[in-house]
């Protein structure tokens, strides 16, 4: 049963690619050239952001809904930076207190779908669970799951847009037009700063091309970090996320509350037999 | 005998210096009633309980060793055997990257399926908190954990054995005759004390997640023997089995299998489980997750198997609203496809503030057949309501 479905979904993805290729012809050369100018911009994103091997940190997110009642949890998460792959996380709540110890391991991927699993501590329970959905809501939260995941470089492509000034900063404008046909957009814009390469805003799009969310980076800190080349480097985080849904008139902020990087975590902190351990 | 020494000992040496300890638990208050009369003498109708599960941790050398404690204790105002306690943990955990060891009373889950959970077999069922078994009590283990990149290889021997848990002549979802658990009877002449082993490797390969495991021992289920008192005696024969469990995740379709092979005192018969689970992401561009199920159970022993699953069809729902109270709601069906008789289920929950949780519980029952085993329970159709303060 799976199989006809499975290739036929395949099948209507290179369907998809094949019809933006035949599209191609008709961009100008200064298109390609605003395509290749992001392509540059988000390679040396990532290329800034590479080499952080570890992180650990601790997280408040906090939910408003349309009639500004708000409700908080905690939870901290740890990441592992895979080289030549999507990264791995795992996220432990800690509130609200039901699903305290609930703990969340993914394992995302370039070119492939994520793979995540979650423990239930009430049944002792671990259980893989569907990768088709990046783009629900992530714990109730105006997040989507692929909102959270690793950023890179293959999972977009890019189109240089123009330059703004946000706040003090001026910035490159790219969109970025998700290749994964199970994401939940039709196309982010990203605003990165000429600076630092740090993302200051991303505009989200939903698959009917309409305005969806706002997402905001702020309080930006530095990380010196020693990487395993041995050399230092600077690694930005940023301390509050702020997303706004336009459509229901919600959001959400993340605030961290404390980052730590190489913390001596390996690969094997990320089995998911370990999930049963997490605390 | 060395190591309770050496956790007392740890423990202690531990308590002068920088120790952790954290306590959480619930607090919980259930009302469940039934929608038709009983249909046997001395059972009521209606049952309230309370029920309190906190847990203690301590941890020590980097949170390398800890001491987890979860007693649980169920006063129901009913049925005298539903009121009950167990200690669902009193272990030390002692935790490396690739392997681990835990000694003391433990929960264990295998499997993958919704419908039954037929690979587990580690802990016994404590079968009057819930209807669909997913309550255990704690089992005595030491348990090794080797951890490698071709796999995890988990090592349990279980000394002691826990009996099933049956409801009293006042209570509901019973067999006519009562089950009178005071007069449990072995095949094994070291009875609760024979010693069982069980070993297993699971590993997760891309989207294959695989699980391979044998049991030698104590069988959890018991066959239940007509006395002269018009009792059932609980007999816990001896047993061997091999199990596997397997789930494929491909995008929206997880594709589930269980299936074991068992050698009993008598007979030796295979069952399985086997279906899929399809998520429907963002149903009709809402936020809501919605889930179709479908399994289907099936048991060698077809008519004579104890278990209402020998050739049986479960049809599921499961919607999640996605919403910052977390709620769910999972309304089932298991229809047996050889005689008439099925079992409903309706199974909801949402979060009230940061602390309070509502569990609403519906399920009902229908049989034509004598011999079935969910004839017994064809009058004990029934809605449960939990309300538990977390803390």
């Amino acid at each position: 049963m799976k199989q006809p479905i499975t290739t036929l979904l395949y099948g209507a993805a290179l369907l998809g690619f094949s019809t933006m290729t035949l599209a191609d012809p008709g961009i100008s050369p200064t298109a390609s050239d605003d395509e290749a100018r992001g392509l540059t911009i988000m390679q040396e994103r990532k290329a800034r952001d590479t080499g952080w091997q570890n992180s650990e940190a601790s997280l408040e997110m906090q939910l408003t809904n349309a009639q500004g009642q708000t409700s908080s949890r905690e939870l901290r998460m740890k990441n592992l930076e895979v080289a030549g792959d999507g990264d791995k996380s795992l996220s432990i709540f800690d509130t609200p207190l039901d699903v305290k110890g609930t703990a969340f391991l993914s394992f995302s991927h370039v070119n492939s779908a994520d793979d995540q699993w979650l423990y239930l501590p009430a049944l002792k329970r671990i259980k893989r669970i569907s990768s088709r959905n990046k783009s629900g809501p992530f714990m109730g939260s105006e997040f989507a799951y692929e909102d959270l995941s690793s950023f890179e470089v293959p999972k977009y492509n890019y189109r240089y847009l123009k330059e703004e000034e946000i706040a003090g900063h001026k910035t490159w404008v790219i969109e970025n037009i998700p290749n994964d046909e199970y994401s939940g957009y039709s196309k982010l814009v990203s605003w990165i700063d000429q600076q630092e390469y740090r993302v200051l805003k991303t505009q989200y799009y939903d698959r009917k091309s309409a305005l969806l969310k706002t997402l905001v980076f702020s309080d930006y800190q530095a990380y010196q970090v020693a990487t395993s080349a041995g050399e230092n480097k600077t690694f930005w985080r940023a301390n509050k996320l702020t997303v706004d849904n336009h459509q229901t008139g919600k959001s959400t902020q993340l605030i961290f509350k404390e980052y730590r990087f190489n913390t001596g975590l390996t690969d094997a902190d990320f089995n998911q037999s370990k999930l049963k351990r997490a605390r | 005998m060395k190591t309770p020494f050496f956790i007392a000992l740890a423990l202690s040496s531990q308590v002068a210096s920088s120790y952790a300890m954290e306590i959480q638990g619930s607090i919980g208050v259930e009302q469940r009633s039934f929608v038709s009369s009983a249909q046997y003498p001395n059972q009521g109708d209606h049952q309230t309980s309370l029920t309190f599960e906190p847990e203690f941790y301590w941890s020590w050398n980097d949170e390398q060793d800890a001491f987890i404690f979860t007693p649980f204790a169920r006063l129901d105002s009913l049925d005298s055997e539903r009121s009950h306690w167990d200690i669902q943990q009193a272990k030390w955990v002692h935790l490396q990257d690739s392997w681990e060891f835990e000694l003391g009373i433990g929960i264990v889950y295998w499997g993958v399926t919704e419908s039954q959970h037929l690979v587990d077999v580690i802990n016994q069922t404590d079968q009057v908190e819930t209807v669909n078994g997913d309550r255990k009590l704690g089992q005595p283990m030491a348990h090794f954990s080797l951890i490698q990149d071709w796999g995890v290889i988990d090592a349990f021997i279980l000394p002691g054995f826990r009996e099933r848990t049956f409801a009293g002549k006042k209570g509901r979802l019973r067999t006519p005759w009562v089950v009178d658990t005071d007069e449990a009877s072995y095949q094994s002449s070291a009875k609760q004390k024979h010693v069982d082993w069980a070993l297993r490797w699971s590993h997760s390969l891309d989207e294959w997640d695989i699980g391979i495991a044998t049991f030698k021992g104590t069988d959890r289920t018991p066959i239940l023997l007509p006395t002269a008192n018009a009792t059932l005696q609980p007999y816990y024969q001896q047993m061997w089995q091999v199990s596997t469990d397997v789930q494929a995740t491909f995008n929206e379709w997880l594709w589930k299998l269980e299936a074991l092979h068992k050698e009993e005192q008598d007979q030796s018969y295979r069952a399985l489980v086997a279906g899929f689970e399809y998520t429907l992401v963002g149903l009709a561009q809402t936020r809501y997750d919605l889930g179709l199920l479908l399994e289907y159970n099936w048991d060698q022993r077809r008519l004579n198997a104890p278990t209402p699953y020998q050739n049986d069809l479960f049809i599921g729902s499961r919607l999640a609203f996605n919403d910052e109270d977390g709620s769910t709601l999972l309304i089932g069906l298991a229809r047996d496809l050889e005689q008439m008789s099925y079992s409903g289920r309706l199974q909801g929950s949402t979060r009230f503030g940061q602390h309070w949780r509502l569990n609403i519980d519906a399920w009902l029952f229908h049989s034509n057949v004598a011999t079935d085993p969910l004839y017994a329970l064809r009058k004990d159709d029934h809605i449960s309501i939990e309300l538990a303060y977390y803390f």
